[in-house]
């Protein structure tokens, strides 16, 4: 067990715990950036799991948008419970990712990215016609009870608020533990070598397509979290490309050193946004575009490559210190 | 001794091009056979084949009584067949430590099991045992991509060898290796596989490799084997010298022919 109970599952617990208390202090249009926050990461961390594979999906949005649109359908048939339309709309998308995983495993590099970005557009399609789901204009979705709890007012926001954190904590430690795993470690194994992989008895690409299922599973419920924060649903902000480019933008912001800072990256990516929309409403796409720059040419591995750098210079200072102290 | 594997009428055609043509090949418990031939004899075609790699167009192939055909290399390397590569198939940016790990976790879980932590004590020990076999311990912690072209070699054959296979298919382990590395290179390897009383066959340029490791040759020459005998008889038999050996080779110098 001691394998599992690591400094990374303690920052992570730490990291709840924090982000609960802070809760209760934070204004309401704060908490909603962090609940927008959450939300991405959780995907962000599915498109992590791919990366590491050597996989890019620029269709991740189908999975997200599958898991809010099904938010709107079970409330439809009256389930309404976030526990519930959690299981509901992350088991969906996982279905939905096992099917199209079967033929998408069989594919690689801008093959991948574009046939995902593919099915992610005749979902848009769909949505968009189907006149009982609200078509282009959507739907809105309800207050959700937790655990048959309904609060009001300012009460739901934080209640809503520490789900969703529970929620990303979940995900964060069971995809930290993924990657642990001989499974997880396949991740880099296909992306370096299938054939080592192959020879060495096991499936390449039923390693992709477990890795596929997983990143769907969390899109899934990504979507959910992200259609109870905003309350409502709509092809264009659910399930459009540029859903899915953002996911992409947070996963290359992150890095994929650590599945938590995916959270770190969807904040930043939050923050810019919604500053720069603010404040250059005009030129808002060309400053996110330039932060995009700057984190390729300057962090090509991310964010927590900050995080990495000063943990090597620190491990380097001891390291100059050491003889010194020995003299 | 007991048959290991039984290879009847094994053909492949690429296209019109024969790549194998009436292979028959019985291999036995305990035996080291050098398999011989120019580039484009059929030589890895014939490993491919055997590894599941390539399908044969016709023909058979029975592993330990059981048939290969139609099987992935996946489910061969499971039955206890394994092979290396002529070029080594290491994953390049991990270290020794974790490409070990990585032949080990697959090799022992499966299933759910797949699930469950990768670096424990266990299976740490055990890969350290591994890298001590093929004496690569001082690369431990080092990429796969910074190793010399001897280190790599034998990282891909302890990986391939996790499995304890009962028999080894090795394709070239000393092309890209010095003349005074390659002897060295294959003691450690030859001492790691008789320990474990693997059976080995393995593709050599090297006639002095061949001489001095392998008890048996099978000589290919356009996809067919023209010369399956002992190293001593094979090396003097006259269609060897002339499609195989060539004019050039002398025994006892190094710089041969053949090497190429």
């Amino acid at each position: 067990m001691s394998r599992l109970i690591d400094k990374t599952f303690w920052g992570y617990t730490i990291g709840l715990i924090a982000l609960i208390a802070l809760n209760f202090v934070l204004e309401d249009w704060m908490r909603n950036i962090g609940l927008q926050s959450m939300a991405r990461g959780i995907v962000a961390i599915g498109l992590l799991v791919l990366w590491r594979t050597g996989l890019i999906s620029f269709g991740h949005a189908l999975f997200f948008g599958f898991g809010a649109y099904t938010v709107a359908m079970m409330q439809i048939i009256g389930i309404n419970d976030i526990v519930l339309l959690a299981i509901a709309g992350t088991a969906t998308a996982g279905v939905l990712a096992f099917f199209l995983g079967l033929l998408l495993k069989q594919y690689r590099a801008i093959f991948f990215a574009l046939l995902n970005l593919a099915f992610s557009m005749i979902l848009y399609g769909v949505l968009a016609k189907l006149e009982s789901l609200g078509s282009t204009d959507g739907i809105g979705i309800e207050q959700t009870t937790f655990l048959g709890f309904a609060p009001e007012g300012e009460s739901y926001q934080i209640t809503l608020f520490i789900f969703a954190a529970l929620f990303a904590y979940i995900a964060a430690v069971a995809a930290h533990w993924y990657l642990k795993s001989t499974l997880g470690m396949m991740t880099m194994a296909v992306r370096e070598n299938e054939i080592r992989v192959e020879y060495l008895g096991y499936s390449a690409e039923r390693a992709i397509h477990v890795k596929y299922v997983i990143s769907g599973l969390l899109a899934g419920m990504g979507g959910v979290l992200m259609a109870l924060t905003i309350g409502h649903v709509d092809p264009d902000s659910m399930v459009y490309w540029p859903v899915s480019g953002d996911f992409v933008f947070i996963t290359i912001l992150s890095g994929t050193g650590n599945v938590g800072a995916t959270f770190i990256g969807a904040l930043v990516y939050e923050l810019l946004r919604t500053y720069a929309f603010e404040y250059a409403p005009e030129i808002w796409q060309l400053i996110l575009g330039g932060s995009l720059l700057i984190i390729i040419m300057f962090l090509p591995d991310g964010l927590w490559s900050i995080h990495a750098e000063w943990i090597k210079r620190r491990a380097l200072r001891r390291a100059d210190a050491e003889p010194q102290a020995a003299e | 001794m007991a048959n290991v594997l039984t290879v009847r009428d094994l053909e492949k055609n690429f296209g019109g091009v024969v790549a194998a043509h009436n292979i028959n090949v019985d291999i036995d418990d305990g035996e080291t056979i050098g398999i011989i031939g120019a580039n484009g004899a059929g030589k890895t075609t014939f490993v491919n084949m055997v590894t599941g790699y390539l399908p044969p167009t016709s023909g058979r192939i029975d592993f330990m009584g059981r048939s290969l055909l139609g099987l992935k290399p996946r489910d061969v390397t499971k039955l206890g067949l394994c092979r290396s590569f002529q070029v080594a198939q290491v994953f390049l940016s991990e270290t020794v430590f974790d490409n070990m790990l990585m032949a080990y976790g697959i090799a022992e879980r499966s299933g759910f099991g797949l699930l469950t932590p990768i670096d424990t004590e266990e299976r740490a020990a055990r890969v350290d045992e591994q890298l001590r076999r093929y004496q690569i311990s001082d690369y431990r912690n080092a990429a796969a991509s910074a190793l010399p072209q001897g280190v790599r070699k034998l990282l891909d054959i302890a990986m391939a060898t996790v499995r304890d296979p009962k028999l080894i298919m090795l394709d070239e382990p000393t092309s890209g290796i010095s003349v005074e590395e390659k002897f060295g290179l294959m003691d450690i390897i030859m001492q790691a596989l008789r320990d474990a009383d693997t059976t080995v066959l393995f593709i050599e340029h090297d006639m002095e490799i061949v001489e001095r490791y392998v008890s048996r040759v099978l000589a290919f020459y356009q996809g067919e084997i023209i010369c399956d005998a002992p190293t001593a008889e094979a090396m003097k038999d006259d269609k060897v010298k002339e499609f195989v050996i060539g004019q050039e080779y002398h025994p006892g110098h190094t710089e041969d022919a053949a090497d190429a």
